[in-house]
């Protein structure tokens, strides 16, 4: 049974959140992902190592495509740089004074990583 | 309709998992340090490229050396790796499916559905775990 919250999408997304609620989602959405895309990766992993199995190359044919690496860095990153914020801010409460500030740092952090592995995956997949 | 009910302060299972998530992140980054500072004192830097470096920091299993032109995989395969695997397992995959089942009961009351949603991730947890086991043990 669905719950009545009484509040539609678009309702919702106009809450003026700001960037914590944004990390937020973004964060759900990003584990998610990554629990769908790792699991997939362990099991291909597990069919290629005992069986040989054409099915299990082919996901991590996928999963190894430089496109498919740039998208699941960027979820990766992002998902571990929030999480570290997240824990800082709940096992620091004091904190949570800065916590607009923080999503600053976050991203502040977040993009010379993210550039770093821009350049890595590019250079190799553009063959430069 | 009902609307969501939060459990009573204490210690329970929503606060075991959330004190969980909090710490396995930490591990984590702990275990993922691990790999990548040992993998430069194992050589990695004339030995492998980034790509491989990365692929060893977030699992140091062999497969994700073998493309490299490492001569000697002796300090790179043996138990302690396969330790470290396993916690790099066990942290990642429960922390994933407790992350799922975090999401799921956002969306459903405490109904029966609840009951039949914990049963299933809790197989599907155990059902990834052993798989990945599997596959550390016999690599």
């Amino acid at each position: 049974m669905a719950l009545n919250r009484k509040v539609s999408l678009f309702t919702g997304l106009k809450y003026k959140g700001g960037g914590p609620m944004w990390a937020w989602i973004m964060h759900r959405l990003s584990g998610l992902a990554m629990v769908f895309f790792v699991g997939g990766h362990i099991i291909a992993g597990f069919l290629t190592q005992q069986f040989g199995s054409e099915v299990g190359i082919a996901i991590n044919t996928i999963y190894e495509n430089w496109i498919f690496q740039l998208a699941l860095f960027f979820l990766v990153i992002f998902h571990a740089v929030n999480g570290l914020r997240v824990v800082i801010l709940d096992l620091w409460p004091a904190l949570l004074e800065y916590q607009r500030e923080a999503i600053w740092l976050q991203w502040l952090t977040f993009i010379p990583i993210y550039g770093l592995v821009l350049v890595v995956v590019l250079k190799d997949a553009l063959g430069g | 309709m009902s609307s969501r009910t939060v459990a009573k302060r204490g210690f329970n299972l929503d606060y075991i998992m959330w004190l969980f998530m909090r710490l396995s992140a930490l591990a984590l980054y702990a275990l993922g340090l691990t790999g990548l500072v040992a993998a430069l004192i194992m050589g990695a830097r004339t030995q492998t490229d980034i790509s491989t470096l990365l692929r060893w920091t977030f699992f140091p299993n062999p497969s994700h050396v073998i493309s490299s032109d490492i001569v000697n995989l002796e300090p790179w395969i043996n138990s302690f790796w396969q330790i470290i695997q396993m916690l790099v397992v066990f942290f990642g995959v429960t922390h994933g499916i407790n992350g799922l089942r975090m999401v799921v009961e956002d969306f459903i009351g405490s109904s029966w559905w609840r009951v039949l949603w914990r049963g299933f991730i809790f197989f599907l947890w155990l059902f990834i775990l052993l798989v990945a086991i599997y596959v550390v043990l016999a690599s």
